[in-house]
């Protein structure tokens, strides 16, 4: 078979050029047989475990990125969703205990992030999700590696407004709890959460996953920009094609990636997720594709319909790529890592309305973006209800990782540094819906739901 | 067995001697040259082989660490992939 020079020089030139690379390939872990009712010997078990598996996952990451050229971004690890695994445990400081002894996991493996720090509580909570979610401002503030979720809605359940209602005040404790509020980057609320995402904070290993399996998460944005900047005066039926072809390219190259490195480990491959991921790299951003495609700045009328073009055109090249495509499988928007929106907020084209409206046509949600310190208990939760009713009535994942910064206005900003960016402060709408979350109980399932 | 076979993709400037520094430290590496293609494109000089490296006693790694070496002295860039990294994505 032979290959032009071209060919040759694309693939080069992705990697060389434009930031495309394997954003995160993520080991699931189950640790459900660990459950033990003394929390010390569960931590115990679950570090050997997660510190093995880990240090494996990072050679033979690293291995495989050599022998196949192909840059393999992060390395992380997944785990059953705590709550369930501190079910039995009597100590009051369980969830700590845990987080502490995954902490250590983490960093003694060299691998980026351990997810999984969280529970399902979309229709109600037991006595463990409970505990665990008052226990989330001390674990994230006090670990450095561990990502945490609850998934509070699902179109099958509804949504769990009590939980809604409280997840509001405990964020405010994870904001005041630890520097620049950054615990709260750490957490993701979500509707519909998947079960195999390969990507932070979200990630975590669930019931209905084997042992152990190894999801991929590609990125590409830059590849994508470069691309559409190609073509600056194409219909928009021609512009769809040419991304559909390149992310068929760069998903089969994941895909690619994803085998070889579950082979060499022994372990399942699970899927690969096909979402676009930005960072703050210059050029690495889902931003410039939409202003590349014709608009201004992003928050212009229009970019809904851009970004609903450009997803679906990522689903369909990269559904063709892949034998498994799974985890969130859309678009990230996240305000911090990306250097056009912030632009955008900066400049005043995008406000939170608008990016909620976005997050109608794309997976991730409302994603790493910062609001005034002084934002109230329940405007954070009634941001995170209409987000998550997005998702719930369209049968699909929403999530919001929302930083109330402390001391923070409008004009200012947060800058984390690294992967998480800097966010600037986007104004909330004054006007009030504490009585609507105040009343609580259960928000219905969508009719929709009922398909049986 | 199959063959193991890499892209070594040389971007720069044009200059003399590119094909034959680059063969001479493969041949050093017991690897044999099967495919050599160039060609200038947007302005830049792009060579690439097609490296059968079977017999390549330091493997894809100790390679590409020697060539980025070689790439730093002649002021290129060099990239090594797997070819089964362009076969997956170019053709279906």
């Amino acid at each position: 078979m032979s290959f032009s020079v071209e060919e040759a020089f694309e693939t080069a030139g992705m990697i060389l050029f434009h930031n495309f690379d394997i954003r995160a390939v993520t080991l699931g872990v189950n640790l459900k047989d660990l459950v033990r009712p003394d929390a010390a010997e569960l931590a115990g078990l679950a570090h050997a475990r997660l510190a093995g598996l880990g240090a494996r996952l990072k050679a033979e990451a690293e291995a495989v990125s050599q022998d196949l050229g192909v840059p393999i971004v992060n390395k992380r690890l997944s785990i059953t969703p705590a709550a369930w695994l501190i079910e039995p445990c009597r100590e009051p400081d369980a969830p700590l205990i845990l987080a502490q002894a995954l902490d250590r996991a983490a960093t003694e493996a060299g691998v980026d992030f351990i997810g999984g720090f969280g529970a399902l509580v979309q229709k109600a909570m037991t006595a463990a999700d409970r505990r665990l979610m008052e226990a989330l401002p001390v674990c994230l503030s006090q670990t450095n590696r561990i990502c945490g979720f609850l998934n509070l809605a699902s179109t099958a359940a509804g949504m769990n407004l009590d939980a809604v209602a409280r997840l509001g005040h405990v964020l405010k404790d994870m904001a005041a709890t630890s520097d620049d509020a950054l615990a709260c980057a750490k957490f993701v609320a979500f509707a519909n959460a998947p079960e195999d995402n390969p990507f932070m904070a979200g990630a975590f290993h669930g019931g209905g996953e084997g042992d152990v399996t190894l999801n991929v998460g590609i990125s590409g944005p830059g590849v994508v920009r470069a691309v559409v900047e190609k073509y600056p005066d194409c219909d928009l039926t021609m512009l769809s094609e040419v991304i559909r072809r390149t992310v068929f390219k760069i998903t089969r190259a994941g895909e690619l990636v994803g085998r070889e490195l579950a082979r060499r480990l022994g372990v399942s491959f699970g899927v690969v997720d096909i979402s676009l991921a930005p960072t703050t790299m210059i050029g690495d951003s889902v931003g410039r594709i939409l202003q590349a495609m014709g608009l201004e700045q992003v928050g212009a009328p229009g970019t809904t319909a851009a970004l609903a073009l450009l997803i679906d055109a990522v689903k369909r090249g990269g559904a063709m790529a892949s034998g498994h495509v799974g985890g969130l499988s859309g678009t990230f928007i996240p305000v911090s890592e990306d250097l056009a929106m912030i632009e955008a907020v900066e400049c005043g084209a995008l406000s939170l309305e608008k990016l909620e409206a976005m997050t109608a046509v794309c997976s991730v949600g409302l994603d790493m973006f910062a609001v005034p310190g002084d934002t109230p208990a329940h405007a954070l939760s009634a941001i995170i209800a209409d987000e998550l009713a997005i998702g719930m009535v369209n049968h699909k994942t929403t999530g919001v990782r929302v930083i109330p910064a402390p001391g923070r206005a409008p004009g200012d900003s947060v800058d984390f540094g690294g992967l998480l960016g800097r966010a600037p402060i986007m104004p909330v709408n004054r006007f009030s819906g504490e009585r609507f979350i105040a009343r609580g109980g259960r928000l219905p399932a969508p009719a929709g739901a009922l398909r049986n | 067995m199959d063959k193991e076979r890499v892209f070594v993709v040389v971007i720069g400037g044009d200059q003399k001697g590119i094909i034959a520094r680059v063969s001479t430290l493969l041949f050093q590496h017991g690897a044999n040259v099967e495919d050599v293609q160039q060609k200038v494109m947007d302005g830049t000089f792009v060579m690439t082989m097609l490296v059968d490296i079977s017999d390549c006693d330091s493997g894809p790694a100790g390679l590409r660490r020697d060539l980025d070496h070689l790439g730093q002295t002649m002021g290129l860039t060099v990239m090594v992939h797997s070819e089964s990294v362009v076969k997956a994505m170019h053709r279906v």
